[in-house]
């Protein structure tokens, strides 16, 4: 903190460092949803009204928790595929369990919650001591729960649970001025996010991102990365649990709700500027990358794109929009800073390639300082990768 | 480093793909569609005269005997099958296309109740049934299996789609054993028998008629659809299609994999947009979360077709809403083990068996919701188990055999 002792920045400056971080990678994500918001508003100026724009932050709820979840996974190196398969065995047992019986609803939930946390456990465990790779672990726990629904359900669900349960996704504050209704979705989304920014600022946050930078320095300055690591799934499903209780509110039960959210999730975490692979990321632009996706979802439903090529639309800006900020990054990294007139010095710590890690001002800055030097220890990095060291 | 970035940028581009599969590709609903036949002819559904065919069957008294609709015949051709008459139990091959949604499975179930009913009787030894989980590989090998040591008396073939599976179809004719295919059709007449509901056109023009009917010229009609490629559902909208254009009704459709989150982001963004004035679905899944859409917006429901489907059943039974559950038979999964005893028999059977399909209209909801009570919200009320054993018990547990 005290190393920021600079003159104060003009509204000038400060304009233009705004401009600056949103045409950077770490900004890409906010400039995207910017422009689709614009552009959804244009076509439909109702979008903007207070009560439409709150309905639309408590369908994307869901998809921006299960990404909060994921960031922590991918930040951490890993990857996270069970997290759909989640979602729907979650949905199914709170529709099976619950059934009509409002009075289950609290001891289903905990329930559910124990059970998303055991399931990021064995996925964690299995990365973790037995060495295995996440991307299979996860997509083999995929498989397993989405057999064991259909085992269990048949292939349909027996109905929706106790609306007072649903209430959670569907229902909310009433009858407030403006806003019209403060959905329960949106209250949670704002917990979990703050909840994740706390947690990814508090030294145990820290430590993942600095594991899925460099697992070996990580193991040297003490860490226990089995733990670590392990407690990143056990984030990921229970993101994934939360988001379930809300979509079975929003949406009901179905087999198919939470299909694809794994991808997603992860779509939105790498759209927010998150490197594969770990160690760079910011969680807050991994929510803002899911905004963004539904967003572009609502645009094309406005636009009236025809249904049978509105998928190809959406992934190419998708991949656009991810190669946009992936040169960017690259052009950074090699000096030609698109985005720093100044790459030298840089007041702003938010410009400094050493704190792409975390939105954390100056005191990141410091102990990234502190801790890492110069890119240096990341090429070499790259370097033990290709050897298969570690 | 580059390396690095250049991985990185492949990944994502894999997974931006994946992810969109993953929206669209439906493992719920049948099959990754005929792209064989799809692309040599430019995609076109609408066929004139199946649709007139269609058209016209919907109004045929169907033959056979009264209250087994799944015995019953429309403008049968029959073929003669004493070549193959047999006495004996006989084991059965079923290659089955998937049991991956609720109207499969509900079908699945009720085939199972009718095999022990053949059992108990004789004529079926045991069926032997390998599932090809929505794979057109996957199904061509489980009939050359079948073919090759299956020791089978008779294919029975629900095909997991039409061109990739006419080659194996033939192959099993050509062993001399009796075929019979169900469900989606296959390019070849060598089947003894192909058994399936009038088909995709009669629903399309069922609801569509029934739409155009209850709304206003001008009206405005959500069409949600599961997803692209497969006939029996294109031949639904086709028809729909033709028919909302002819009759001044806007129309705009979506593929919605039947998430029912994804329908109701569809349906509150169309409500933000204006008016809807009616839906219609190609497949009743996820019709409830079509109507909870218009009760957040605190909108009027509107006209709506759905599927005979326990849960659009009991919905709208409690809204109240304006609405016809088309219904594509689903006690069609009895016929081809009944066709199975009748050739054995050497009796006569349709060659083309073509059995009713005939929505549930208001008048009718009352009586299958009673029918059908303690039912789960995946049943179909038009499943027709009620005279086999474990009724209704099997079908309320949902017990995949």
């Amino acid at each position: 903190m005290s190393a920021v002792t600079t003159p104060q920045p003009t509204v000038g400056q400060r304009l233009a460092g705004f401009g600056r971080t949103l045409i950077s990678p770490r900004g890409a994500v906010f400039l995207l949803l910017i422009v689709l918001l614009i552009a959804i508003t244009l076509l439909n100026p109702s979008f903007a009204e207070p009560s439409q724009f709150i309905r639309f932050v408590q369908r994307v709820a869901p998809v921006a928790i299960v990404a909060i979840g994921q960031y922590f996974v991918i930040v951490g190196g890993e990857f996270d595929l069970s997290m759909g398969s989640v979602v729907t065995a979650q949905v199914v047992i709170a529709g099976n369990l619950i059934g009509q019986d409002e009075s289950k609803s609290l001891p289903v939930l905990l329930l559910m919650l124990v059970f998303g946390a055991v399931i990021g456990l064995i996925n964690g465990l299995i990365v973790t001591m037995l060495k295995v790779p996440s991307f299979i672990v996860t997509l083999g726990m995929m498989l397993a729960l989405l057999g064991a629904i259909l085992y269990w359900t048949g292939g349909a669900a027996t109905g929706n649970p106790a609306d007072g349960f649903r209430e959670i996704g569907r229902g909310g504050i009433r009858d407030l001025p403006v806003i019209d209704i403060l959905p329960w979705s949106v209250v949670v989304l704002v917990v979990v996010l703050a909840l994740a920014i706390w947690f990814g600022r508090r030294p145990f946050g820290r430590t993942i991102i600095a594991l899925g930078d460099n697992p070996t320095t990580a193991r040297y300055s003490g860490t226990r990365n089995w733990w670590v690591k392990t407690s990143t799934f056990i984030i990921s499903s229970l993101s994934a649990t939360v988001a379930g209780v809300l979509l079975v509110g929003y949406a009901g039960v179905h087999p198919s709700v939470g299909r694809g959210y794994e991808f997603t999730a992860i779509t939105a975490v790498v759209l927010g500027g998150v490197v594969l692979g770990g160690g760079r990321g910011w969680v807050v632009a991994a929510a803002a990358g899911a905004f963004a996706l539904e967003a572009l979802f609502t645009l094309l439903n406005f636009a009236g794109v025809p249904s049978t090529y509105r998928d190809a639309v959406q992934g190419a800006i998708i991949i656009l929009a991810v190669a946009y900020s992936a040169t960017t990054l690259r052009a950074r990294r090699k000096g030609r800073a698109l985005e720093a007139p100044t790459p030298q010095i840089s007041p702003d710590p938010s410009s400094d390639p050493a704190t792409q890690t975390s939105p954390a001002p100056a005191e990141e800055q410091d102990a990234a300082a502190s801790a890492r030097p110069a890119p240096i220890p990341s090429t070499q990095r790259a370097d033990n990768e290709t050897k298969g060291g570690s | 480093m580059r390396r690095r970035y250049t991985v990185a940028s492949a990944m994502v581009g894999a997974l931006a793909l994946i992810a969109l599969a993953g929206c669209t590709t439906d493992p719920n609903v049948a099959a990754p569609s005929e792209d064989a036949g799809a692309t040599e002819e430019a995609v076109e559904w609408f066929d004139q005269e199946l649709y007139d065919k269609q058209y016209a069957e919907r109004s045929v008294v169907p033959e056979g005997p009264e209250g087994q609709p799944w015995l019953q015949y429309i403008n049968a051709e029959m073929t003669d099958t004493s070549a193959y008459a047999s006495t004996g139990a006989k084991k059965a091959c079923f290659a089955n296309a998937s049991i991956s949604n609720p109207w499969r499975t509900t079908g699945w179930i009720t085939m199972n109740q009718q095999l022990k009913v053949l059992q108990d009787a004789g004529v079926i030894s045991e069926m032997e049934t390998r599932d090809a989980q929505d794979s057109d590989d996957t199904q061509i090998a489980d009939i050359d299996y079948f073919i090759e040591e299956g020791g089978c008396d008779i294919f029975l073939i629900s095909p997991n789609s039409t061109a990739a599976m006419t080659p194996a179809v033939e192959r099993a004719c050509d062993t001399g054993k009796p075929v019979v295919v169900f469900d989606r059709g296959v390019q070849t007449d060598c089947p003894v028998t192909f058994v399936h509901p009038i088909g995709g056109f009669a629903w399309g023009i069922d609801t569509a008629e029934f739409l155009i009917e209850e709304l206003e010229p001008g009206s405005k009609v959500v069409a949600l659809r599961v997803l692209p490629g497969v006939d029996v559902l294109e031949q639904r909208w086709a028809a729909a299609e033709k028919l909302f254009g002819e009759n001044d009704i806007e129309a705009v459709d979506y593929f919605t994999g039947a998430d029912p989150a994804e329908i109701k982001k569809i349906i509150s963004d169309e409500l933000a947009k204006g008016d809807v004035d009616g839906i219609w679905m190609d497949a009743g899944d996820g019709a409830v979360a079509a109507i909870e859409a218009f009760e957040d917006a605190g909108v009027d429901y509107p006209v709506m077709t759905g599927e005979d489907e326990m849960s659009f059943l009991r919905k709208w039974k409690e809204t109240g809403l304006t609405g016809l559950a088309p219904v594509y038979s689903n006690f069609q999964w009895r016929t081809p083990l009944l066709a199975a005893q009748k050739i054995f028999a050497g009796e006569e059977i349709p060659k083309e068996w073509v059995l009713p399909q005939s929505p549930i209209t208001a008048e009718e909801v009352d009586q299958y919701l009673e029918a059908n009570e303690g039912m789960p919200d995946g049943h179909y009320a038009k499943f027709g188990g009620e005279d086999l054993p474990g009724y209704p018990q099997v079908w309320q547990d949902r017990i995949i055999p």
